[in-house]
Parts: C-alpha cells; structure tokens; sequence
C-alpha cells in the first residue's frame, strides 16, 4: 500500500492532491467561523450584538451568507471582457491557496519543503495584484477601473517595504526556508524568537500587512461610502464571494507570516511547554484578532497619507534596518542574536 | 513519462503558446496577458533546472512588478488598431533586421559558449557544486564575492538611468495645492476645536 503512494505516478499524484485538500478544506472552513469572530469582534466593540440568528450564537452566520451569494444572479456588464471578467476572481482565489503550499504547520509538516520558500510566498503575493487590476480592467466601468489603479498602487507599494523586512529576517537566519526561519528561534522560549531583535519591524510589518490585504485604516478598494466599493463594483453572486474569500485567505496568510517570522510558528513561549501546532494555531488566532480589533477602532487613511507613509516612512525605515541588521550580523554584535548561521553552512 | 517530463512539456507548451498569443494577440491588455503566462511558463522551467532561487525572481520582478507597468501603460492608451496596422507594415523589414540580428548574436553566444576552448573548466570555476552549496548561496557566491566591482557598477548604472528618468519627467509647477503633512500632524484640538456651552433658548 504503502508503495503505491510513493513509488508509482497515479499514486504520487493521489497522494499529492490528498494533502492539498487537508490544507484547503480545513483552512476554508475554519475561514468561515473567523469572518463570523470577525464581525463579532466589530459588533462587541461597537456595542451591538453581531449576527446571532443562525445557529446558536449566529456560528452559522457564515454559511447561511455562502448559500446566499452562491445562490444569486450573475451580473455581467454589458461590453465587459467575459473571459478577464471571470478570471480575475478565479486568480485572486487560487492564488491566496497557492501560497498555503509552502507554510509549514509543524516540525516538517508542509506540503512543499522548498528552499526559497518564503520567496514563493512573497512572489504568489505579488501576483495578487492581477486579480485587482483584471477585475477592474475587464468591468468596462469607470469606477471599478480606477478604483483598480487605486488599490493595485496601494498593494505595490507596501509590498516593497514587506520585501525589505522580510530580507532582515533572511539575513538573520541564513535561509529562505520557513523551517529553518522557525528552528533558529529556537532556543529560550520566548526570548529567543525574533520580535526580540527585529523589535521595530514587527509593527512596519503588521501595518504594511494591513495596508497590502486592504485592511482598515488602509481598506481605500473598498471605501463604499466616498470612493465606490472599488475594483468590486461589478460583481456579484459567486465572482464576488470568491474575491472575498481570496481577500480573507490572504490576511489569514499574513497572520501565519507574522507568527512564522517573528514570533517562532510552531514553538512554545515557555521552554518548559512542548512545541506543537496548537502555538501556531493561538499565534495566528492572536493576530487576527488584533486585526479585527485594528479595524474597528482606527478611521480611514487619506490616500495621499497612505502613499506618503509607503514610500516616505516604511521604505527609507527597512532599508536602513536591512543595512543595520547586515552590520550587525557581520560582525556578531549583541552575543551574535543577528547572525544564527554558521559560515559555509 | 515521468511527472518531471510532464510538467518540462507542460511549462514548455505554457512558455511557447504564450509567447505566440502575446504577439498575435489582437487587444493589447490581452498581450500582456499572454506575456504573463509565458512568464509562469518559464519560471516552472527555471524551477525544472534546480535554479529555484532565478526562478522566484523572474516572477518577483518581470511578473510582480514589470508587467504590472506594462498592463498600466496599456490600459491607459486608446490604441487605434488600424493604424497601428499599418503602421506595422511600414516598419516590418527593419523589425526582421533587427529580429535576424539578435538571432545571429544569440547564436554566436550560444556558440562560444558551448564550443570555445577551456569554456568546460571556466564554467566549472565558478560554479560551486549542488551539494555544496545551493544555488541562493552559489547565485550570492559568484555575484557579492567573485564580481562584486561589475555588480556594483551595474547597479550604478541603474541608479544613473533612475535618477536620469527622474529629472527629465519632473516638473515644478507652482500654483498647485499641497498637503503640508507636518502641520497637519501638529494641529492640536485644543486650537481647531471651540467647545460652546449653548443655553437653551438663546442660542450663540
């Protein structure tokens, strides 16, 4: 049985697709039950009571609202490029999994055990952008193509940064895989991980997440009460869900990144603790509720605001950083935190 | 067929068709639509070849960043494609010239190469083995280390046509409204705001 699976070609592909459905199923369901924390946490806030009709609690919230978009009409505008019109939503969905495929859950436990894999992700997310930009383009509508030009510059622009913060972190480990970024935090507990040593780059990272995933303070795409929901205007039913599912898969993403990066994925803050995928699961729990609770306290950015902080505060900030850390790892300064390599190693 | 065959046939099928369309292509966004997919094509190829980390690059920068001009560009025009027809036919024997051109050099490259005295041992110089080093390590070896005055002049030279780029499209234009970001950050409530105790029945 055993060499079924590993040794012949339908076997391989078999396996293969298995463990993509374990992470997609899963991942798409537990999808559901954060949108519904995630309107909880906005009502608690605002003091209303959130949805709390289906289900008990309302937990079915989320599914009652997929029945609903599945089931309605598809409206495409007439002269819109049928076949972009239908392939952004398709790109902005698929490419959010895609990038699924190279995060690692525990000690070895990954779909895709790649060398550049942190790479991967921030080139699957790069391409994000298309389905944005397609979206938009293909509605042959004026408020939906600006609204793209919009929110494609905004996601450009913070991906930069993120680059660069991303590049310290490399720097530190001395590898692009995420199981190695994980293991060299290893070591005493909480101290170790390195929120410690890249301190002020945890914040750029989480607010460039935000603004990159079209999260308040910087959700511009989708300011539905000054600028027209964006590159979004004309979808509907199914189209729609998907860029919506896509959007969400993609914060969840940016969740794990920050739990991966800074704050040591699988491992437990107390050394004492065993290491396991339940830390993983807390860690990305923890951020996104902190995005959700960044939603509901914090007002609209101005877009010239949002452009300025990109290019004038975060860029010239994590290139100095990425100069510093390098200084710092070259010459083991701080009993060596910055530099977890060995030369030639 | 092994899967590795499959998917070197795949990304090669993917890469060509691509390129095809890109050209053939009658509305331009859809061109630069195909050029992404031979794009994806060629990095699945990249990633056959064991250069993973040339692979990931080629979808950061010519993907991520690249077309993504491209499609803005594009977008932005009003193309009217009759007269980009014949304007097409005007300027096609020099565009064949220049096509053969680039073919011959290509050839002469691939040529020298493969086939010039020593190009066996000068290649293998400067390439670590897999199992020494991979390739992110090699790519870094070879560009920080063996190459660092030509990378570092490369790069000048890019910053030169940046800063060039810059200067020719800057304009000062004077009577334009601007946003005075540090005073806006310095505007306390105490001087914007006037709270007023209105008695009822008297109003201000």
């Amino acid at each position: 049985m055993i060499e079924f699976f590993t040794t012949t070609n339908l076997g391989i592909a078999l396996l293969i697709i298995g463990q993509c459905l374990l992470i997609v199923v899963p991942l798409l369901v537990a999808l559901a039950f954060l949108l519904y924390f995630d309107r909880k946490v906005w009502a608690a806030v605002q003091m209303r009571k959130g949805p709390n009709v289906v289900g008990a609690f309302g937990v079915l919230q989320s599914f009652a609202d997929f029945i609903k978009y599945v089931l309605k009409e598809i409206v495409v505008p007439a002269g819109a490029d049928r076949f972009v019109f239908f392939l952004a939503p398709m790109m902005s969905f698929v490419l959010a999994m895609v990038a699924w495929s190279v995060i690692p859950f525990n000690d070895g436990w990954v779909l895709a055990d790649v060398n550049v894999a942190i790479l991967f992700v921030f080139a699957v997310s790069s391409l994000e952008v298309y389905g944005v930009i397609m979206g938009g383009w293909a509605s042959n509508s004026k408020y939906p193509f600006l609204g793209s030009l919009r929110s494609a510059a905004q996601m450009i622009s913070y991906e930069v940064s993120i680059g660069l913060i991303i590049i310290g972190v490399i720097i530190t480990t001395g590898s692009m895989n995420f199981g190695d970024i994980v293991m060299a935090q290893d070591g005493k507990g909480l101290f170790s991980w390195y929120w410690l040593p890249h301190f002020p780059m945890v914040f750029l990272f989480l607010i460039s997440a935000l603004a990159e995933t079209n999260r308040p303070p910087f959700d511009l795409p989708e300011a539905e009460s000054e600028l027209v929901a964006g590159y979004q205007v004309e979808y509907s039913s199914t189209p729609f869900l998907l860029f919506m599912i896509g959007e969400y898969v993609a914060i969840v993403l940016m969740c794990t990144l920050i739990s991966i990066l800074f704050f040591g994925g699988w491992l437990s803050p107390v050394e004492a603790l065993p290491d396991g995928i339940l830390w993983l699961f807390a860690k990305i729990f923890f951020f996104f509720f902190v995005f959700s609770m960044v939603k509901a306290i914090t007002p609209r950015y101005r877009y010239d605001q949002l452009m300025r902080i990109g290019w004038k505060v975060f860029l010239p900030l994590s290139l100095a950083w990425v100069v510093l850390v390098a200084f710092f790892a070259q010459y083991g300064a701080f009993w060596g935190t910055y530099a977890r390599w060995t030369v030639g190693g | 067929m092994s899967v590795a065959d499959f998917a070197f046939y795949l990304f090669a099928l993917t890469t060509v068709v691509g390129g095809f369309f890109t050209v053939m292509a009658r509305n331009p966004v859809h061109s630069v639509l195909w050029l992404i997919t031979a794009f994806v094509g060629a990095t699945g190829l990249f990633v056959l070849l064991g250069a993973e980390f040339v692979a990931m690059l080629l979808m950061i920068v010519y993907v991520g960043a690249v077309a993504v001009l491209f499609l803005f560009v594009v977008m932005m025009l009003d193309v009217d494609f009759a007269e980009l027809k014949a304007e097409m036919a005007k300027s096609l024997p020099l565009a064949l010239l220049i096509g053969v051109i680039l073919l011959m050099e290509l050839a002469t490259i691939f040529g020298t190469w493969q086939f010039a005295d020593g190009a066996d041992a000068a290649r293998a110089a400067v390439t670590p083995a897999l199992d020494v080093a991979h390739n992110t390590q090699a790519l870094g070896q070879i560009l920080y280390t063996d190459y660092i005055l030509l990378f570092q002049l490369a790069g000048l030279i890019l910053l030169v046509a940046m800063i060039g780029a810059i200067v020719l499209t800057l304009r000062h234009r004077t009577n334009v409204k601007r946003q005075n970001v540090i005073a806006q950050m310095h505007r306390d409530p105490a001087k914007a705001m006037e709270v007023i105790d209105v008695k009822p029945g008297q109003g201000l």
